[in-house]
């Protein structure tokens, strides 16, 4: 039977919910299928499409990075400047990624498990940011607390700095990933549906009971997907933080600028060195992806279900 | 009207903290920042608003995103149906970590796939040493671009299908089979029909997502204006000429085109509901 | 509760970070004589300067410990320049600037009064302790034989040059290469206008910066020839190899006046004024100028150019001037609907 898509016209929330969806063992025996010629061909397209648009780039990164040497890439990464720009890139998603987990719950929690007018209208304003272009998302923070934003006279006149310095970073940052969690969580919430809490409220458990022994476990799997994309995605972001951030090495740079930064002066295999940190963390992120899928496709007692869009 | 008339009863607790804190949070990082845009751009009368989102520049830099993302997402569409069908329905070595390797596109920084790809494509790359000598421009021109959107939209295709794809019964193809139709019969009326809007729904996610995309393309772009200039890059320059109204103004353009496309993505997953509930 | 917790420490933090002054630098300890606490400097720049500005800081950090017994440490940020002023404008708090024209810096006085309009004048040269000029850069041998300007309408010559509405270093490429074809056409401003649209013809790809022009030429192997600062020529060489590239000079260029400047809103509010106008004042000293020199930027300073002599051949050399000024140039070259502009719009 075709399982209904999520209901909510969360329609980007549903497509990025089935990327969560592990992929199902091939069917066994499928009495129809193509001829032989045609599968294999297919296959050649399908997998020289991925060969040319997703290995080879990832080779040339890391083909890059060490084309100067393993002494070059190690110095790359540990000059003080690089040090700083990961600190601060760590100090960003530390704050960015906790912040959107309990705004994407909390969204998530009264989107998924209530009906009220406007519903529809929340959801769609929640996507936004993801379709906001990340220029334009640099821009609005700078509008709004700049020197010549509305409340730039304001903060001057009481030293407080937010563009060009670390809490813009952190803002525009939070702005782009504000969603990730949030569409991860609300289909997964939604298929799930509200007995297993209504059951045991009427068992008699108390509001933060039945969330954490009832929710929670039900919803880990997406939570730790949402997270991950939602970390990678904050210690990745480019053009919206290259907007706030003012340049300032060592101290207002993070990986992705710093990576511009030695690519613009000239030091290419150094560049790729940094950049080469993130595309492990890209890599990471694609295990442990992929591992907490193989996980759950697991017969386990005492593990969650299994996640609805794969049913 | 009562104070919950507009919300359907619940016994389950939370709803006024978890609506709260959503609508707070939201409108502190989301609605205000993007409000501060509109107000800004307003602060250029009608008249100017109009001039600077029509300047030919303005305009051919819209042609050039569109045109770019039409491709690259249709490039993603036809490819990517290609490889959802593969992972889901064949079976071989290696498939688990390709279909891993698929989210790359996701996780990957901007910036690092700019120059990755800008790195191969160069004259002096791996591919456009292959490339150049046929004449084929790759790197520094609107081929270049749409190689960089069609990589970042790539997850998308394949992600919106693969689920429907899993989901279809085989017993509706055994069925067209018994009856008489060969296997194209069978691809084209009785298989193609319902992935159609997933189809349409992630060629639409690849296409909103390529439209914005900054990092990626300026690297491998060659920024002429009226050619090869994104609008992403023609605000960036406005805002280095300091002509902030100017910016904001292109910039709520994006903003409008971008909302217009998720409620076609909305409908479109109205629409498939339609198609496969009950 | 836990949520709300969580909530407010988040909170917290965030303001903590935006409130909190920079970290306190630890006092220059030992010295008999009580030393000054530490002071930071933050010197915006444009793109080519970074090397020139590593040095010049260690050499002036030097001169002030043994002056003032004070330790002074430094930030640097460089982009393009006038994405820099744009940046000082929007709050970056520089203490002093150095951009590669005097247009950004008046944009910077204009739009933020951080500094006086007639900052130009308080220091000598027109606020510009070292000069640079517009070269040409070809591959060795330089096979296409290009010499002069007019080699750069040939067609089939790819010319690599940046935006100049977004790249300081390519507004002073264009003022050169349009003061060269006013002369050539006897003042007649229809044919310049087509020569310069012929070079741009061949130009295949506009960056956004001298840097990543330069990248592109050298590192992408794109290209007959750039056109690049004569400092950033000499990096380019040193940096991917001399047997690789040549350097040409034309006969006529533009003198390029790259200004420096100290920003007054801040260092009155920062009480960095006496470090930063001495850091200011000693590019124009004859250790500044060196360091300068060896960066490959044209000194001021007589003594030191005769002894840098043999590294900056003799060009004619158009100056800003002959422009009316930047105010004039910019609104009729790079403004909206400028002249570069209308390039563009002209149908390519």
């Amino acid at each position: 039977m075709v399982e209904p898509p999520a209901v909510g016209g969360l329609a980007v929330a549903h497509a990025i919910g089935s990327l969560a969806a592990p992929p199902a063992p091939p069917a066994a025996t499928r009495s129809v299928t193509e001829p032989r010629a045609v599968r294999w061909l297919l296959m050649g397209l399908a997998l020289g499409f991925l060969a040319l648009f997703l290995v080879l780039p990832l080779v040339t990164v890391f083909e890059q990075a060490f084309a100067k040497g393993l002494a070059t890439y190690a110095d790359a990464i540990t000059q003080p400047v690089a040090v700083s720009a990961i600190q601060l890139t760590l100090l960003t998603a530390a704050i960015s990624v906790p912040a959107n987990l309990i705004f994407g719950v909390a969204a998530a929690w009264c989107i998924a498990k209530f009906e009220f007018a406007g519903k529809s209208l929340l959801t769609t304003l929640i996507d936004l940011p993801f379709s906001v272009s990340p220029v334009i998302s640099g821009l609005i923070f700078v509008v709004l607390f700049g020197a010549q934003g509305f409340f730039g006279p304001f903060l001057q006149a009481n030293g407080v700095k937010i563009i060009f310095a670390v809490p813009g970073i952190v803002l525009a940052t939070t702005f782009v990933t504000f969603p990730f969690v949030a569409r991860e969580l609300i289909p997964l919430m939604q298929a799930q549906g509200t007995e297993e809490e209504q059951a045991a409220l009427s068992l008699g458990a108390s509001g933060w009971q039945m969330f954490r022994r009832v929710t929670l476990p039900n919803i880990t799997w997406g939570l730790l997907y949402g997270v991950i994309l939602c970390n990678a995605r904050a210690m990745g972001e480019f053009g919206a933080v290259s907007v706030v951030s003012g340049k300032i090495r060592g101290a207002t740079n993070t990986i992705p600028l710093h990576v511009e930064i030695l690519y613009n002066e000239y030091h290419v295999a150094a560049a790729f060195a940094v950049a080469s940190l993130l595309t492990f963390l890209a890599v990471v992120t694609l295990v442990a992806k992929s591992f907490i899928a193989w996980k759950f496709q697991q017969p386990d007692a005492g593990g969650a279900p299994e996640p609805p869009s794969g049913a | 009207m009562t104070a919950r008339a507009w919300k359907q009863h619940s016994i389950l607790p939370g709803f006024g903290l978890s609506l709260g804190f959503t609508l707070l949070y939201l409108c502190l990082l989301v609605l205000i920042p993007l409000s501060g845009l509109f107000i800004k751009s307003a602060s250029l009368g009608p008249a100017e608003f109009w001039n600077v989102i029509s300047g030919p520049r303005a305009l051919a830099s819209y042609r050039v995103t569109v045109l770019s993302a039409l491709t690259g997402a249709a490039l993603n569409a036809v490819f990517g149906f290609i490889v959802a069908w593969v992972l889901v329905r064949y079976s071989f070595p290696g498939r688990r970590i390709i279909d891993g390797l698929v989210d790359l596109p996701f996780a990957l920084p901007t910036a690092v796939a700019g120059i990755a790809l800008t790195t191969l494509y160069a004259p002096n790359g791996w591919l456009g040493q292959v490339l150049t000598p046929l004449g084929i421009k790759t790197a520094y021109s609107s081929l270049g671009i749409v190689i960089a959107l069609t990589f970042i939209g790539l997850p998308f295709v394949v992600r919106t299908l693969q689920p429907v794809l899993q989901d279809l019964d085989v017993e509706y193809e055994e069925a067209s089979a018994s009856l008489g139709a060969n296997r194209w019969q069978t691809f084209t009326r009785v298989i193609l029909p319902p992935l159609m809007p997933a189809l349409l729904t992630g060629f639409a996610l690849a296409f909103a997502r390529a439209v914005g995309e900054y990092g990626s393309v300026v690297f491998i772009s060659s920024n002429i204006p009226l050619e090869t200039e994104i609008t992403p890059l023609l605000i960036m320059t406005k805002l280095e000429q300091f002509d902030y109204a100017g910016a904001t103004a292109i910039d709520v353009v994006m903003l409008l085109a971008s909302f217009v496309m998720l409620l076609v993505i909305n409908g479109l997953q109205w629409w498939s509901r339609r198609r496969l509930g009950a | 509760m836990i949520r709300s917790l969580a909530v407010s420490t988040l909170s917290l933090a965030l303001l903590a970070t935006a409130c909190a002054p920079g970290a306190p630098d630890p006092a220059a300890g030992g010295g008999a004589v009580a030393a000054k606490p530490a002071v930071k400097l933050l010197n915006v720049s444009y793109d080519p300067t970074r090397e020139l500005y590593q040095q010049f800081n260690e050499a002036f950090a030097a001169y002030w410990k043994q002056q003032e017994n004070q330790d002074v440490t430094f930030e640097q940020s460089h982009g393009g320049s006038g994405s820099q002023a744009r940046s000082v404008i929007d709050g970056l708090e520089a203490d002093v600037v150095t951009l590669a024209l005097s247009a950004d810096i008046d944009a910077i006085a204009d739009k933020a009064q951080s500094l006086p309009a007639d900052w130009q004048k308080r220091l000598p040269n027109n606020s510009t302790p070292y000069t640079s000029t517009i070269v040409f850069v070809t591959r060795k041998g330089n096979p296409k034989g290009i010499r002069d300007w007019s080699d750069l309408v040939k067609p089939g010559v790819q010319v690599i040059t940046p935006n100049p509405k977004a790249s300081g270093g390519a507004r002073w490429n264009f003022l050169a290469a349009w003061s060269f074809a006013l002369k050539g056409a006897n003042n007649d401003e229809a044919r310049a206008k087509d020569f310069v649209s012929a070079l741009y013809k061949n130009v295949p790809v506009l960056d956004s910066g001298a840097r990543a022009s330069t990248l592109t030429f050298a590192q992408r192997g794109l290209g007959d020839v750039a056109l690049s600062w004569e400092n950033e020529a000499d990096l380019m060489l040193n940096e991917f190899g001399k047997d690789k590239f040549d350097i040409v000079y034309p006969p006529s260029s533009i003198l390029a006046e790259p200004p420096v400047a100290v920003v007054d809103k801040v260092v009155d509010k920062k009480g960095t004024r006496a470090v930063a106008e001495t850091y200011l004042n000693y590019l124009y000293t004859e250790a500044g100028q060196r360091i300068a020199a060896k960066n490959h930027y044209r000194p001021r300073l007589t003594a030191v150019a005769a002894e840098f002599k043999a590294s900056f051949p003799d060009l004619k050399l158009v100056t800003i001037e002959d422009f009316g000024g930047w105010p004039a140039a910019q609104k009729k070259f790079f403004a909206d609907g400028g002249l570069f502009d209308q390039l563009y719009t002209a149908g390519r």
